[in-house]
């Protein structure tokens, strides 16, 4: 379980290891928020090696979309497995984010 | 219900991700079910556990939370009990309503009733029960941790 934070073309680039829960969704909103903070605006969280995301993940999925939005800049999402797209079907956050196939295509045109 | 596999866990959501896992590695299936094991269950077990210690228990320590498992008769059930005052699961608000989608708390229930085949709460409301049905049976390996 942890959090890789790389920069990819001005782009913030947050992999999610293991799961993304109430455990540790203050660990990934902090993280998120010192890079906010430091003037970047264009994020992608990438969930290629995430295995399930409970309702407090999303939530905080939500809250960061909302402050960066806020501070005039996006968080795209990608690499959701058949599990992950089923949760954001059902809670209708597939409509909320822009979510890509890929890290590689989230990251294309940003 | 006598639980097959019976957890008394401290209010500590660290404990959850942990607990889950243990309860996941003593229920074992066959494939054609093993997604709605993977996902639905685990992932409801793990809102259970989340509304006992966040909200049911108000994350005091001094708290326990009891979780009971068993499979009877193609049907794999947990009880999760707090030992707080309880609450009303019909005043939780529908999160996927236009008003509610941006906000960030409130689909704990709601994924619990989605991905579960029944969720049902004892009148005080400290206890819900989480029910899968597993068409083609399945095994749950026993025992008991304080």
């Amino acid at each position: 379980m942890g959090f890789e934070v790389s920069q990819t073309g001005g782009v913030t680039l947050v992999e999610v290891e293991g799961q993304l829960i109430v455990g540790n969704r203050q660990e990934l909103k902090q993280q998120v928020l010192e890079q906010l903070e430091g003037g970047d605006r264009k994020f992608v969280i990438d969930f290629a090696k995430t295995g399930y995301i409970d309702s407090s993940g999303l939530g905080v999925l939500v809250s960061l979309s909302k402050k960066i939005r806020e501070q005039g800049g996006e968080l795209r999402l990608s690499s959701l497995n058949e599990d992950l797209h089923t949760l954001f079907e059902l809670t209708k956050l597939d409509t909320l984010f822009r979510i890509a196939d890929s890290k590689e295509q989230a990251l294309e045109g940003f | 219900m006598d639980g097959d596999l019976v957890l008394e866990l401290p209010t500590d959501i660290r404990s959850i991700e942990r607990a889950v896992e243990f309860v996941m590695t003593r229920c074992r299936t066959c494939s054609e079910q093993a997604r709605r094991l993977d996902l639905n269950f685990r992932v409801g077990l793990t809102e259970a556990l989340s509304n006992a210690m966040l909200y049911g228990n108000s994350r005091d320590p001094s708290k326990r939370v009891l979780v009971e498992v068993a499979l009877q008769a193609g049907r794999l059930e947990a009880r999760v009990t707090d030992q707080g005052i309880g609450f009303d699961p019909s005043s939780v608000p529908d999160p996927t309503s236009p008003e509610n989608l941006t906000k960030p708390c409130g689909r704990g229930l709601f994924l619990m009733r989605q991905l579960l085949d029944e969720v049902s709460f004892n009148d005080q409301g400290n206890q819900v029960t989480l029910v899968l049905r597993l068409e083609s049976g399945g095994i749950l390996e026993g025992g008991v941790q304080a």
